[in-house]
């Protein structure tokens, strides 16, 4: 048996390219899919919602459900229709985005105040151009940080994900445990996984100061 | 969907005291004993610097930013890194579990009594309350309704997480089940995940009872603007 110290460089260096390497990367694509599909997804219900604005209590109470089931089990319930797979995964993930993002949005949309839309009209702009040279433009700091929390829970919820899809970060923390709480794995494996995370957290950070620079004046 | 109908027979049947067996509302107690546990510790440390933090009006940025860093902490390297550290068993989980819970209650009992309206405060003070009446009478209940989001936030996330402490070997809540398919089989996962999202959604729905419960009535006719469920603050800049 090997030694089991609590951290090991030198497992490190020798596991980086075969092990952690891949699980990261295998983690990052992971979480692009599910942010993409949930953006997409969420961003049509928002705007449905905010022309018919009857559409929001349904769609919020129902991803707000989503939302409240533990991650472990919606991937559970999710395996009979999708098996171990990828799939399994990206639709539990993409789930938890829902929430998040469309109350973003929507509210983004909301906080738009009435004489800017009125003056954006009273120029002569169509509903669609307002819609998106005006109103969608000033809701993007509110837009932004939807994003961000969605993206950072992803990368959270992403390595239980490996319990079903044995992909992504939580993979080499699976295996750890396995055999016998290798400890330099767990620690190497979270460790990266808190990186990840806090990384994405200030890039985001960084991409919304850029994309909205009037709202720093504020 | 036979795995489905499989999966409530199983729940039928477990659902049940059986001697020796674990069974499914043994586990939901043991469940909800260490979820409990680490609310009330992560309660115990988050409320009073939340809301002392909040009535001086200071700290606004270690307040708030406390929760994006708590957001991004991934619940499941929390776990690892924590067995790595103490080992499997109680004391890791729970230290796990209150460092997740800690953040979302600061920071919302921190929003929640900075937001009182300053008027409000300042006729208070005007009035010859002292800081501690200002605290207890004034602020408190106004704040309560917001601050009670926090701690129900912090509730179905902490029902949730000890879910996945199982995976990391700790044994004692419904994810046992779910961690070992092995023994249970494909029903008896489905029929355990079915009860976590069953056992979570009625946490939520408690709290949020709880919740308007305590609401000041005055305050109730405001009840439409306030934070609803379980979402670690809307909006947040």
């Amino acid at each position: 048996m090997r030694e089991n110290r609590l951290f090991c460089f030198d497992w490190v260096r020798r596991n980086w390219s075969g092990v952690l390497e891949p699980a990261l990367g295998q983690h990052v694509v992971l979480t692009l899919i599910a942010v993409g599909i949930g953006f997409a997804i969420a961003m049509t219900l928002a705007l449905a919602a905010y022309r018919l604005s009857w559409l929001e209590r349904p769609i919020g109470v129902g991803s707000a459900i989503l939302y409240t089931i533990p991650s472990l089990a919606l991937f559970q319930i999710l395996v009979p229709f999708f098996g171990l797979t990828l799939t399994t995964a990206e639709v539990a993930l993409v789930s938890y985005t829902l929430l998040i993002l469309f109350r973003n949005i929507l509210t983004g949309l909301r906080e738009v105040p009435t004489e800017v839309r009125d003056t954006a009209r009273g120029m002569g702009m169509t509903r669609r151009q307002s819609l998106w040279r005006v109103e969608l433009p000033l809701a993007l700091p509110a837009i932004m940080a939807g994003l961000r929390i969605a993206t950072v829970t992803v990368i959270s919820l992403g390595t239980v994900a490996a319990f079903v899809s044995g992909q992504g970060l939580g993979r080499p923390i699976f295996d750890a445990i396995g055999e016998n709480v290798f400890k330099t794995e767990l620690i190497a494996a979270g460790g990266l996984a808190i990186m990840l995370a806090i990384v994405t957290d200030v890039l985001l950070v960084g991409l919304q100061r850029l994309l909205t620079p009037w709202a720093r004046a504020r | 969907m036979n795995d489905f109908v499989e999966a409530f027979k199983f729940i039928g049947r477990n659902g049940v005291n059986q001697p020796g067996d674990p069974t499914l509302v043994h586990l939901t107690l043991k469940h909800l004993e260490v979820s409990g546990a680490a609310m009330a510790v992560a309660c115990l440390i988050a409320l009073p610097i939340g809301v002392w933090l909040g009535h001086l009006h200071r700290g606004s940025f270690v307040a708030i930013n406390i929760a994006n860093i708590g957001r991004a902490l991934p619940e499941l390297a929390v776990i690892a890194i924590g067995v790595a550290f103490i080992g499997l068993g109680f004391w890791n989980v729970l230290v796990a579990l209150v460092i997740l819970a800690v953040p979302p209650m600061l920071t919302t009992a921190y929003v929640a009594v900075a937001g009182v309206d300053p008027d409000v405060v300042d006729a208070a003070r005007g009035m010859g309350m002292r800081e501690r009446d200002i605290l207890r009478s004034v602020e408190l209940p106004l704040a309560l309704p917001i601050a009670f989001a926090g701690i129900r936030i912090a509730a179905v996330f902490v029902v949730a997480t000890a879910t996945i402490t199982s995976l990391a070997g700790y044994s004692g809540t419904l994810g046992d089940i779910i961690a070992n398919q092995a023994s249970y089989r494909l029903p008896g996962v489905l029929g355990a995940a079915i009860c976590v999202a069953a056992l979570a959604l009625t946490v939520d729905a408690a709290f949020a009872l709880l919740q308007r419960r305590l609401t000041p009535r005055g305050l109730r006719l405001e009840e439409r603007r306030l934070p609803q469920a379980g979402l670690a603050m809307p909006v947040a800049e």
